[in-house]
């Protein structure tokens, strides 16, 4: 009883810690979790973090949720996958709560005017390296080049809306997989 | 009673906006720009302010996002059903897939649909990435206002993080245009 309540703690506490410190996205989460999980304290292998890694990218939901549940499982089942995600949760629900009071408070305030329209000019370059870095990996051929321009036009001339694209996109992935078995034969 | 009606529609949005977050991060701005005007939750203007706010604090964009657009609209009740919203789906699906078993991820069908979603998410967030910087720069079609300012901060962000590589953490570059912003707006 005494040795799962500490396994709980520590699984929560874990969490509470990597919500806290990982700032801005997803990738700059994994390099964090992967040490603290699977070096540090050894919940589960590498070769369960690459099969996380692969789940986290081809379903829904933000990487820290994902990641926080499907560790919190392997270590204790249904309840530690709750404490984790409460865990990777609570520090940013609390830190926004906050600047929302705040913001609400000083929005005609003109520093914070200035500051925030500054904020907004410099994170466009942010959100420009994240497209280049994703982009790394993903094969450059006729095909998917095609399909980033469509998504690109859709998401910035159109109203269109984006989780209709999707949809179309997955039925459309089945149809070539499907597609693909039937030239097989 | 209306109130209630409002939480839970607002719960249903983020729902359905974290059941459509594949990967993460930028790549859901548009899509989360597009219902928080829809439902008129927030502006295009707070949402682009709030990712340089979300860029400096902890957690995900996304539940960074939900918590704001709930407690602007419904204060902390609000602030607690869209997280709880934004939350929901990942979680039950990866405890499912957790729990009966992770060769999902692995068969045929699931691979070619990522295939095809893949270079669909760096479109989005290249077009994310047009949207905020060209609003910041030359303001809206409707509402041309060149800003000298922002190309300037645009300009020495690039060239910043150009030279410096990744020496620069995102929090330092969201800092330094802030810092850059406040001095030159206030010129």
């Amino acid at each position: 009883m005494k040795e799962k309540l500490k396994i709980y703690l520590d699984l929560f506490w874990t969490f509470l810690k990597i919500g806290l410190f990982t700032f801005g996205g997803g990738y700059v989460m994994l390099g964090i979790i992967e040490k603290e999980v699977t070096e540090k304290r050894q919940w589960i292998t590498k070769d369960d973090m690459l099969n996380l890694l692969a789940i986290a990218e081809s379903t829904p939901g933000p990487f820290a949720i994902n990641a926080a549940t499907f560790i919190g499982y392997k270590r204790a089942k249904t309840f530690g996958s709750f404490l984790a995600t409460l865990g990777a949760v609570l520090p940013s629900f609390i830190i926004i709560v906050l600047i929302s009071l705040f913001l609400n408070q000083f929005e005609s305030n003109k520093y914070i005017q200035g500051f925030l329209r500054g904020i907004q000019a410099g994170v466009g370059v942010l959100i420009f390296k994240a497209a280049y870095r994703l982009s790394k990996p993903i094969e450059k051929n006729y095909f998917n080049i095609a399909i980033f321009f469509i998504a690109l036009i859709v998401a910035f001339l159109t109203n269109f809306s984006l989780i209709y694209l999707m949809l179309i996109l997955m039925a459309f992935g089945i149809a070539l997989y499907y597609l693909g078995k039937a030239v097989d034969l | 009673m209306t109130t209630l009606l409002g939480l839970l529609k607002l719960f249903w949005t983020f729902f359905k906006i974290s059941l459509f977050t594949f990967g993460g991060g930028y790549s859901m701005i548009p899509l989360i720009n597009q219902e928080m005007i829809a439902n008129g939750y927030l502006t295009e203007q707070q949402v682009f302010q709030f990712i340089g706010i979300a860029e400096s604090t902890p957690g995900p964009f996304a539940v960074n996002i939900a918590t704001f657009a709930g407690f602007e609209n419904y204060g902390f009740l609000g602030a607690l059903f869209s997280t709880a919203g934004v939350v929901m789906p990942s979680f039950l699906i990866i405890l499912f897939i957790a729990a009966i078993s992770d060769k999902f991820i692995k068969h045929p069908i699931v691979q070619k649909v990522l295939d095809v979603l893949k270079p669909a998410i760096i479109g989005f967030i290249l077009a994310a990435a047009l949207n905020v910087s060209i609003k910041s720069i030359i303001g809206d079609l409707q509402n041309f206002s060149f800003s000298w300012q922002a190309l300037v901060i645009f300009f020495s962000i690039s060239i910043l993080s150009y030279i410096f590589k990744e020496k620069f953490s995102p929090i330092i570059l969201i800092l330094t245009s802030g810092v850059m912003g406040l001095i030159l707006y206030l010129l």
